[in-house]
């Protein structure tokens, strides 16, 4: 029998430190000799902190939302008794829920599954078995088995895996470098921390068979220092690797040597570009730089420099392990393979999924996700971060693929998707990405300076109530054109999120300037809160939960909201017992 | 090696970019950041041009797009019009009082626009040139500080640059005259980078004439001994070609060396 518990940074930050102290002490008083391993994220953050109880048939029970009181019944009835606790049991081998039973786990194979900081757990599971096979092979066939696989970046852009490595290891130099991109930076994802906190060897793997691939020997992980428990275990996965001869100078005996080394940057958006990205590795201001020369040809200091994403490398081993064609067999004619998503937002089973391609955006949400918190109506689903899109209810049949993606008008991403429902106001999230994007932009060319910024300010005054007639038109035009014209891929995508949303929610935007008014209820100069004196029972709650005392009353008379005063929180709106639901929001 | 602009076919030879071709064919493609002494940079985007044939269709920085053969260009198409109007427009925005920004304005038929405009008086249009001369002479006194549309050039922490020359070639490279030098009591005061370099003293004539530590990285660099200003060097100069040509005695010079 062993325990298992999540202790990625999820798990963590849901208190599964204290469950596993808990843990601890409930073993000992019952003089237990149980393993308890830690392990990084199954993806399940709806249901952290998460235990696993592997009982001595392979069966694995895991229960979710587990506090320090729930250990000593798991312990008494499961691990003693032998009775799994119903309660709380979110999964079991034997009875797959809806949202593992439905994924398809290729780059997340070990995750939640093995001790990241364990090399064993990962070899135990076929690990750098890959990394051996490949360097028998020719560099030549390793390529023509990443093209046979139909890999494609899953850093956002979904360029093919092949012809990247193909040119780098083509063009000439004595020197070349591999280059992780780990610099996610999207608000609402988390699929790169994720990988690299529960399966670090995983992409240390599929970088070193890319670096025999192209004839590099040495590699980077430019790692954002936000993230410091995959930073520590990357560091702790290197030398382990180091250690039996898997990195390092003639690796396994070889003539191949490979040495992987670990960059921080400092949280900039426009870091996870590969160019500004190579700048700030080479201690340079992270701006992007002109294109050509791309990073194959001439990337880090001025070397052939192939760079992938975190999880393009971590499904590397996979593929060199169980062929192309068996990666190719999954997904649809264009895509290939599986694609990680961090389901967030307004979903009721929110958290980190594996699904193949071309599995529609409506399965994923509902099949996967469990559909809308509160059983709210579904609005839209935003696709690639501040470089994507949102997509309306009626293309949620959409299948998850680049180009079908794509032709929305939004991009597949690094897979960030947040789901939203009819309390979401899309001006207003299209204001919060341009607002993000603003901020991030590096400054460098016009568009993207300026451009953002002017739209930003539209789309400002718009929430504002203060929208004029043609606004709407200014912005496309003005996005159009910053799309277009802009250096680098943060500036040519930064219009996306105002252009679906005037796409397809234009009515919306409507209503804001046209008639003053937010038909979601978010934009606060637009809307009013009220007390309906009929419905008032003059229980003081809201009062008592006003932070500016602005709302008055007495015993058996309604209250009133002072207007004047109000900074329309919603606390009166929330506090209001739905009995009475006095509260009105116009 | 021929490319194709506008229609016309001009032959290349050696390495250049589309817009080096035309600059030396005198077609006309706007441009704030590019310096023939400098690398490219493709930040203001007004060189934009379009790729019809012989690369990735659509728009790109001429500045930075190196002739191949066989290259298609429109430098004034529709698409590339509209968006060299839109570009030069949220300039104009940023930097409404600037006379060399009306001036390329004028040139391109912009007259106003509709965004907000800055309230900053003299805003500097960010092409980099300045920073980027200085890096090139390898000091890199200046630099960017912020992102995004606060961006600004300045010294390291808005402070007095300790590495400042005193050279002077940001002022002379600012394509919008906004940077200037001003020497008083010995001292060259450079806004708006808040530099503050101490004067070299001609030898010969006594008056101050560039920044000391200039003087001391010419040495230091190309072991070029500068002592005397500039005026004090020409009648050096004329003085020794004079007696080198035997024509001393033709010019009226108070003072005889050698």
């Amino acid at each position: 029998m062993k325990i298992r518990i999540g202790l990625g940074s999820c798990g963590i930050a849901a208190g599964a430190l204290k469950v596993m102290e808990a843990l601890k002490e409930e073993l000992d008083s019952h003089n237990l000799k149980i393993e308890i391993q830690q392990t990084g994220c199954i993806g399940m953050c709806h249901k952290e902190p998460l235990l696993d109880i592997i009982d001595d048939n392979g069966q694995t029970f895991t229960y979710g939302k587990i506090t320090e009181k729930d250990v000593k019944a798991i312990i008494e009835e499961h691990v003693i008794a032998g009775n799994p606790v119903e309660k709380h049991l979110v999964n079991s081998s034997q009875n797959p829920n809806d949202f593992l039973g439905e994924q398809v786990r290729v780059a997340l194979r070990n995750c939640g599954i093995i001790d990241p900081e364990q090399i064993g757990h990962y070899t135990e599971r076929g690990g750098y078995e890959a990394l051996k096979k490949a360097i028998t092979m020719s560099p030549g066939d390793i390529i023509e088995e990443i093209k046979t696989s139909g890999l494609r970046g899953r850093g956002g852009a979904g360029f093919p895996t092949w012809f990247k490595w193909n040119a780098a290891r083509n063009n000439p130099g004595e020197i070349k470098y591999i280059v992780c991109n780990a610099d996610e930076g999207d608000p609402g994802a988390f699929m790169d921390r994720s990988v690299l906190e529960s399966d670090p060897h995983s992409v240390l793997e599929g970088m070193a068979i890319a670096g025999y691939a192209i004839g590099a020997a040495e590699g980077v992980i430019y790692c954002r220092a936000e993230y410091p428990l995959a930073i520590r275990r990357l560091e702790l996965a290197i030398k382990q690797a180091k250690e039996k001869d898997l990195l390092g100078s003639n690796i396994l005996g070889s003539t191949f040597s490979f040495n992987i080394r670990i960059k921080q940057g400092a949280g900039a958006f426009v870091c996870g570009e590969e160019t500004a990205l190579i700048a700030s590795l080479e201690g340079e201001r992270g701006m992007p730089r002109l294109k050509p020369p791309f990073p194959a040809q001439s990337g880090y200091w001025g070397k052939p420099t192939n760079i992938n994403n975190v999880e393009t490398f971590a499904n590397i081993p996979w593929i060199i392990a169980e062929g192309g064609k068996a990666f190719a067999a999954m997904g649809s004619q264009t895509s290939k393979g599986t694609k990680v998503f961090a389901l967030a937002g307004k979903i009721k089973r929110g958290g980190l999924v594996e699904v193949p391609m071309g599995l529609s955006l409506r399965d994923v949400i509902y099949k996967i996700g469990g559909g809308i918190k509160e059983d709210r109506n579904f609005k839209a689903v935003q696709l690639g971060g501040p470089s994507g899109g949102c997509i309306p209810v009626d293309l949620l049949d959409t299948p998850v693929e680049y180009e079908s993606i794509t032709a929305t008008g939004a991009i597949m991403g690094s897979g960030g998707m947040v789901v939203m429902d009819e309390t979401t106001c899309m001006v207003d999230v299209a204001r919060f990405f341009l607002d993000f994007t603003q901020k991030e932009s590096c400054g460098k060319c016009v568009q993207c300076r300026i451009g953002t910024k002017r739209m930003l300010e539209i789309l400002e005054r718009i929430c504002n109530g203060e929208g004029r007639p043609g606004d709407i038109e200014l912005l496309q035009e003005i996005a159009l054109k910053v799309g277009e014209g802009s250096l680098c891929g943060l500036g040519q995508s930064a219009p996306n999120p105002v252009l679906t949303t005037i796409r397809y929610f234009r009515e919306e935007y409507e209503a804001h300037i046209n008639e003053k008014k937010c038909p979601a209820m978010q934009c606060k100069a637009l809307i009013t809160y009220r007390i309906d004196p009929d419905k008032c029972k003059s229980c003081a709650l809201c009062a008592k939960k006003c932070p500016v005392n602005c709302i008055t009353g007495e015993k058996k008379k309604p209250y009133v909201i002072d207007q004047e005063q109000c900074i329309k929180c919603g606390n009166c709106m929330e506090v209001c017992p739905t009995k009475f639901n006095a509260v009105i929001v116009e | 090696m021929y490319i194709t602009i506008n229609g016309t076919d001009y032959e290349v030879r050696g390495e250049s970019t589309v817009l080096e071709v035309a600059q030396r064919e005198g077609i006309y493609i706007p441009t704030l950041c590019h310096h023939p002494a400098l690398e490219p940079y493709g930040a203001c985007r007004l060189c934009l041009v379009e790729i019809i044939a012989g690369g990735r269709p659509g728009l790109t920085a001429s500045c930075a797009l190196p002739v191949s053969e066989g290259l298609v260009i429109e430098t004034d198409s529709p698409r590339v019009h509209h968006v060299r109007q839109i570009t030069m427009k949220l300039i104009m925005a940023a930097c409404p009082d600037v006379p060399a920004v009306m001036e390329l304005a004028e040139k391109l038929g912009v007259t106003d626009t509709p965004y907000q405009k800055a309230s900053v008086p003299n805003s500097c249009v960010l092409c980099g040139i300045c920073v980027r001369i200085c890096s090139k002479v390898g000091t890199s006194a200046i630099g960017f500080a912020y992102r995004g549309s606060d961006r600004q050039v300045m010294g390291p922490w808005d402070k007095t640059p300790d590495t400042c020359l005193g050279c002077r070639a940001c002022e002379n490279v600012c394509p919008m005259g906004l940077i200037k030098f001003e020497e008083k009591d010995g001292v060259l005061i450079g806004e708006p980078f808040k530099s503050r370099v101490t004067m070299a003293k001609c030898s010969e004539c006594g008056r101050f004439f560039t920044g000391a530590p200039m003087v001391g990285t010419l040495q230091q660099r190309v072991g070029l001994a500068v002592d005397l200003c500039p005026e004090c060097q020409k009648t050096k100069e004329a003085r020794l070609l004079a007696h080198a040509g035997g024509l001393g005695r033709y010019f009226n010079l108070e003072k005889q060396d050698h």
